[in-house]
């Protein structure tokens, strides 16, 4: 098996993708909210994830 | 919280031979109670997403958890990730089998492959839950 070497960043949003696809299908009713619950969280992962990136680097200074 | 105690009734009122083929297919297969019970697309994405979260785990050289007793902490987190590893199913047994022994060792690298496996076995507990909650009518 090929071994990977994936970012910071290219790690936790494949990660974001993956987790927001589940997440999307298991919580909602039909397609349509499902399409947009998988974005929503999608979004507030990367979100997340840019805004605790720059937390920690305007922390270090 | 009358719709949950409604869920609770229906549930309960479904035979264990009606779901739990559904939940053992679905450890066993990730996505696989989904297929079981004719929700195709979903059980193709659920399983997809759980199985290639594992797979990027394992070309990342995560580490497989071992259970160990010490302190609170460390038997919470070796306990916990064993239980998720488990959960994955299929792919967990099949790397094991097929040899997949990496050592625990120090770079972030290595250390998102472990979570990424172990977030696999969670994300097919999600799916599990999933088809038990279709299985007893509580969701279509």
């Amino acid at each position: 098996m090929p071994k990977l070497a994936l970012s910071h960043l290219e790690a936790t949003l494949l990660f974001a993708l993956l987790i927001s696809v589940v997440l999307g299908v298991v919580t909602k009713k039909n397609d349509k909210d499902r399409l947009h619950y998988g974005l929503y969280c999608f979004g507030c992962f990367v979100a997340t994830v840019i805004g605790l990136g720059w937390l920690m680097r305007l922390g270090h200074g | 919280m009358e719709e949950f105690s409604m869920s609770a009734e229906t549930a309960k009122s479904v035979s264990i031979a009606t779901w739990l083929p559904a939940v053992l297919i679905g450890w066993v297969v990730p996505g696989g109670g989904h297929i079981y019970l004719k929700r195709m697309h979903r059980g193709a994405l659920v399983g997809a997403a759980t199985v290639i979260c594992f797979v990027f785990g394992l070309m990342m050289r995560g580490a497989f958890f071992e259970p160990q007793k010490g302190d609170l902490l460390i038997t919470l987190i070796t306990y916990g990730g064993y239980f998720a590893n488990l959960c994955t199913g299929a792919p967990y047994f099949l790397a094991t089998w097929l040899g997949y022994d990496q050592p625990d060792v120090a770079g972030h690298v290595h250390d998102y492959g472990t979570k990424f496996m172990v977030g696999a076995g969670l994300l097919n507990i999600l799916s599990m839950v999933d088809a038990w909650e279709i299985a007893t009518n509580q969701k279509d």
